[in-house]
């Protein structure tokens, strides 16, 4: 049989193989796309926040026929102790705007869509089909791969890892190393299905107005971690998700905190009746700037998940990874239009335009972020979501204590549950490490 | 005070999920051992579809029907070779309706 020979091979049909194969395709190579599960979508697990302006840059008129469930006109950050919430929102009418910044999404729908498009841009994609492994000249750059199908190689210029956070078809060549426990996040996450006129009802929505919570505290029991609800259209995501390295310290079990977070009475009623439809786990790389590996080399480019490419602080990971998918895919067409081999040396222009883009420098900006909050969870994640708890319900409590002893409950409260040498290096670490 | 949260079946949570079971070919494997590491003795506790089980004798057994593939007990427990991880065979495994 003749080998059939490919400009591109694209591991994964996620956010970043997507992109990736959409952009190299559209740039007129001839692209092949594998993907192990069933239809694309079908392994893929998130929240899920699109993000429309890194769509955009892909796909101009995504709003025509995209999947999307609900824009989002509002933002909860939540601090949780046992029986409470204390919490910034924001909610803003200028959300409700002709192209909406963000939207709310369900993966395995939209990335069908989006796999869609990728086969009308020209590429030719493969289901149900496992890369293996990588296939090498005797230069070492890697040529091909390897599948479950029949064994036989598949030969490309270059191949795009998309393969995602637990991706195996890097890690097992050596390009570069598992996640360690302490660089990803486990985290789980239910699908609850309610009437569209409740959702709007008990999030105050009208339309398809959406809105996002994030919360952290006790709920994570002390472990490094966050959990959300996302409004979809007819549906509620939540999930929680901590540090694997703290789940393995702990031995606590993530659907427990996730039944906690669900039974909160702060969240109980919100959830109050629907209909429990999908369980799922997924991996979120948590290392940040300092866990990124080798992204190039001879023949091969890492994007999305498999290289780390997540915002961790912002809770960014999907845009990250279909910028990160466009710019390897402009990159590669550029090489190959001054029809130049797919070397380390050329592949380089992929790293250095992605160090121009926010990828890198929203990576970087937060680089020591990771290391303050994973060695710090019992402060960050208990004892002062505990203490705020403590100082808002002092403050909004009327009980005939004159406020001047209020205020001196409240501070000493702070100075004894974390010191005052305590408070003020936490904040000044908080402060250098954001900045 | 302390929320109370019902018993919890993870059981009750999976039968909700779509999987294409590859009878025979598991995709995880525990290697023999006498007693396990505390990495391996966690995945009984942490594995999200509760995968892992810790049998009679005190060994850690695996029944990875429910497996969602995160790969947890990958991160955990491939480097020191208690486990060996392989995604199912094309096609095969969880596939998420909504995911």
């Amino acid at each position: 049989m003749v080998e059939e020979k490919f400009d591109a091979i694209v591991i994964g049909a996620g956010m970043a193989g997507n992109a990736a194969a959409f952009t190299m395709a559209s740039g007129g190579l001839k692209v092949l796309q594998l993907e192990r599960g069933e239809y694309p979508g079908s392994k893929n697990v998130q929240g899920a926040i699109m993000y429309a302006n890194m769509l955009e840059k892909i796909i101009p008129d995504f709003r025509d026929d995209a999947p999307l469930e609900r824009h989002l006109i509002e933002q909860r950050f939540w601090m949780m102790d046992n029986t409470s919430h204390a919490g910034i929102h924001y909610r803003s009418d200028d959300f409700n705007e002709a192209k909406p910044n963000r939207y709310t999404i369900i993966r395995a729908q939209f990335d069908k869509w989006f796999s869609r498009k990728v086969r009308e841009a020209g590429a030719t994609l493969l289901c149900e089909t496992t890369a293996t492994e990588l296939v090498y000249d005797i230069t070492d750059k890697v040529i091909g791969v390897r599948t479950d199908r029949a064994g036989e190689r598949i030969l490309a210029d270059v191949v795009v890892l998309a393969e995602g956070v637990n991706g195996l078809l890097g890690t097992r060549s050596g390009l570069r190393e598992t996640p360690r426990p302490e660089t990803v996040a486990l985290a789980v996450k239910e699908m609850h299905f309610l009437p569209e006129e409740v959702i709007e009802q008990r999030f105050g929505l009208k339309g398809n107005e959406g809105c996002v919570i994030e919360a952290a505290g006790t709920i994570s029991r002390s472990m490094t971690g966050l959990a959300f609800l996302y409004t979809n259209r007819e549906s509620i995501s939540l999930g929680i998700g901590c540090l694997v390295s703290d789940f393995a310290a702990t031995m606590e079990s993530p659907y427990a905190l996730l039944e906690g977070f669900k039974n909160h009475p702060s969240v109980r009623a919100l959830i109050a009746g629907s209909e429990l439809k999908e369980y799922a786990a997924h991996l979120i790389p948590e290392g940040g700037y300092k866990a990124i590996p080798q992204l190039f080399g001879d023949g091969w480019v890492a994007v999305g998940d498999a290289a780390q490419l997540n915002n961790a602080v912002h809770r960014e990971g999907s845009n990250l990874a279909m910028t990160s998918g466009r710019i390897a895919g402009e990159a590669i067409v550029q090489v190959k239009c001054r029809n130049a081999p797919m070397t380390k040396r050329n592949l380089v222009l992929y790293k250095t335009m992605l160090d121009d883009s926010f990828v890198l420098k929203d990576l970087r900006k937060h680089k020591d972020m990771p290391a303050l909050l994973h060695t710090n969870s019992h402060n960050f994640f208990m004892r002062y979501p505990q203490l705020i708890s403590l100082a808002a319900q002092n403050l909004v409590r009327v009980d005939g204590t004159p406020k001047i002893d209020k205020e001196k409950a409240t501070t000493a409260a702070f100075i004894k549950g974390r010191s005052r040498w305590g408070l003020v290096s936490d904040a000044l670490r908080l402060a250098l490490a954001w900045r | 005070m302390t929320i109370t949260v019902p018993p919890v079946r993870v059981e009750d949570k999976l039968y909700q999920n779509r999987y294409l079971i590859d009878a025979g070919r598991p995709h995880i494997k525990v290697r023999p051992h006498q007693s396990p590491s505390a990495n391996l003795l966690a995945l009984t506790r942490i594995c999200p579809a509760k995968c892992y089980e810790l049998n009679a004798t005190g060994q850690v057994e695996i029944a990875a029907d429910g497996c969602m593939e995160c790969g947890t007990c990958r991160v955990l427990c491939e480097e020191s070779g208690e486990i060996t991880w392989n995604y199912p065979r094309g096609g095969f495994g969880v596939l998420f309706k909504f995911g």
